[in-house]
């Protein structure tokens, strides 16, 4: 599903004493199929986006556009549950979304809301907790007596259980250790490709940015300043600093080598093992030349 | 020096009526002494938070004693305990009370009896350390994600502690955020001895630990200098870790036949080991 903010802006409150304007005119469009990232400083407006992508928040001015589904400032929109059904967000805290008695009613939840048999439902249930790296065991417990990152997960696999077209993730990582971190946003990114997913991505994390999305932009107080591809997104360090952003760390790494070595590298390496792949055939063509 | 804080011998389940449930901490002693920073890391449901929630007297164990300050924690000398460690929980939302930022932050001091005056001044510093000085008015729960975040830091920072614990406190905060919070840290602990116990998935945040304790299902599986325990290699990643950044590219690089001539640890050793072994004249 394409998905287009036209001139969106959005303040909580508004017209009354406390009436905060979150955001300022934000053009964005988000191809359907394409994993874009959305980084940004601390209350930079990341989340108040995400929450326009299934309606929960509407625009103060503007518009959003989701599949055939236009919202516009103003308006009245009757029929949301095919966005409901269709856009799966996992929130930045995941206790926002649990409320069952159990994990397992917890994830049957939605799909049975929108027709799935309970059977089956639960069969699915128990596939996706072991998907996202839990026990079994964890299906008859309260999603409130787990651990933080527990939690996490199930909140996790709410969300696809509902097989959703556009998922929607906020710092889905936080709170999850380094293993998981990383099996985690590899699961989102098979998901992403093997169905083709259109994927949404708010991340404090450059790393996961530049390995994962093909388009990025850049949330600076309330607005949407920049957007690219992440290799020129990461390519102008000045820019982002003065968005408080900061490069990955191999980018970081790869310009620290540079200084020492007098000398720039035919690119810019985005992850790891591009970095580790690169150094290694530039050594074997230095030795081949002398 | 002397031990801050002291478990022996600790075993906690959240079902004591059930035994079919698994214990949440097993038989976990250690110590941290005055002005130590240690950090504990682990998998989810490891025991973490657990632990952070028996020092803070929210939970007692079943076996086993929490000794803070010299004595074992109980009901009497709770609040006295509580007044002297500054704890961040995992998720803030748990721990506002006040209806404004400014009121939330300057709670614990007004129960620790602090005058009106010198409260006032202690929550502006704090909020001001975070960068949040602009938002005293604002209800808690009407802020970001990172925002609640630094709040909640700012809580623990104003009641000027001898011991910090910060239970994924940063994991919402952006690079610079994080890097600020944790400079504000180091600072307080070279400028007063803090004494700091930091619970982290975040690899970079445990190295700059004196100490590690590595759990792993309840029981405290290691315990040592970061080089020490991420010298464990491919047995963090079965526990549910990982390697930090420059051993994780370093061994990266020698897979792909590059050569090094350690371990570096950090970023800076792995730039010098690389550039001396492979670009150096
Ligand atoms: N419910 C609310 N009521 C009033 N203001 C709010 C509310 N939620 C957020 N805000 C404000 O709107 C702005 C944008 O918040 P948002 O949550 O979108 O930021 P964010 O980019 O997601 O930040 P973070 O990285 O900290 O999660 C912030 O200044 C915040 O204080
Ligand atoms: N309130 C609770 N009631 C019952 N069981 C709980 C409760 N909180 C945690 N547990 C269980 O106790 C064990 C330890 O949880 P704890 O929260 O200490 O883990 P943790 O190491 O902090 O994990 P994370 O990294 O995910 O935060 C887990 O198996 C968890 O499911
Ligand atoms: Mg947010
Ligand atoms: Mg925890």
């Amino acid at each position: 599903m394409d998905i287009k903010l036209q001139k969106l802006s959005f303040a909580y409150a508004p017209g009354t004493p406390f009436e905060k304007r979150a955001l300022f005119d934000v053009d964005l469009a988000i191809a359907s199929g394409s994993y874009q990232a959305i980084i940004g400083h601390t209350g930079s407006g990341k989340s108040t986006i995400l929450q326009h992508l299934n309606a929960l928040l509407k625009p103060t001015e503007g518009s959003i556009q989701i599949g055939d589904k236009v919202i516009t400032a103003g308006k009245k929109e009757k029929d949301l549950r095919p966005i409901r059904q269709k856009v799966g967000i996992v929130f930045q805290f995941p206790e926002h979304q649990l409320f069952e008695e159990t994990v397992l009613k917890d994830i049957i939840f939605g799909p049975m809301n929108f027709g799935v048999p309970e059977e089956e439902a639960m069969e699915n249930a128990r596939d996706l907790v072991k998907l996202v790296g839990l026990p079994e065991a964890v299906l008859e417990k309260s999603p409130f007596d787990l651990s933080g990152g527990q939690m996490r997960r199930v909140a996790i696999a709410g969300v696809l259980a509902m097989e959703p077209d556009v998922i929607v993730l906020d710092e889905p990582t936080a709170g999850l250790d380094p293993r998981g971190r990383k099996e985690i946003m590899d699961l989102f990114y098979q998901l992403h490709q093997k169905r083709n997913l259109t994927t949404i991505l708010v991340t404090h994390s450059m790393e996961d940015a530049a390995r994962y999305a093909d388009q990025i932009a850049i949330m600076h107080e309330g607005r949407c300043v920049l957007t690219g591809t992440p290799r020129e997104i990461f390519s102008d360090i000045e820019t982002l600093s003065n968005y408080r952003l900061e490069v990955p760390q191999i980018i970081h790494f790869q310009k620290q080598l540079e200084q020492k070595a007098g000398f720039s590298f035919p690119k810019l390496c985005l992850t790891e093992e591009e970095f580790a792949s690169m150094i290694s055939e530039w050594l074997q063509e230095r030795r081949n030349q002398s | 020096m002397r031990a801050i804080l002291t478990l022996n011998n600790v075993t906690f389940t959240y079902a004591p009526e059930d035994s079919s449930i698994k214990n949440a901490i097993e038989d976990v002693s250690f110590s941290v002494q005055e002005g130590e920073w240690i950090a504990i890391v682990g998998h989810n449901g490891s025991g973490k938070s657990t632990i952070a929630r028996l020092i803070n007297g929210l939970i007692f164990p079943q076996n086993g004693t929490v000794e803070v300050i010299g004595e074992p924690l109980n009901e009497d000398n709770l609040w006295n305990s509580r007044s002297q460690i500054g704890m961040v929980f995992q998720n803030p939302d748990n721990q506002f009370v006040g209806a404004t930022v400014q009121d939330d932050v300057a709670f614990a001091l007004e129960n620790n009896g602090v005058p009106h005056d010198e409260m006032v001044k202690r929550v502006r510093e704090a909020l001001k350390q975070v960068n949040m000085d602009s938002f005293l008015n604002h209800e808690p729960s009407h802020l970001s994600g990172g925002q609640k975040q630094r709040v909640a830091i700012a809580g623990a920072l104003a009641l000027q502690p001898r011991m910090l614990i910060l239970d994924e406190a940063t994991s919402m905060l952006d690079p610079q955020g994080r890097q600020e919070v944790l400079s504000i840290v180091r600072e307080l602990r070279e400028k007063t001895g803090l004494t700091v116990l930091s619970i982290t998935h975040d690899l970079e945040e445990a190295m700059m630990a004196d100490r590690l304790l590595f759990m792993n299902g309840g029981k405290k599986f290691a315990e040592g200098t970061p080089s020490e325990i991420f010298a464990m290699g491919d047995q963090l990643v079965k526990l549910g870790l990982d390697l930090p950044f420059a051993l994780k590219l370093g061994k990266l690089l020698q897979i792909n036949g590059v050569n090094l001539s350690g371990e570096p640890m950090t970023e800076e050793e792995l730039v010098n080991d690389l550039w001396i072994s492979n670009f150096k004249n």
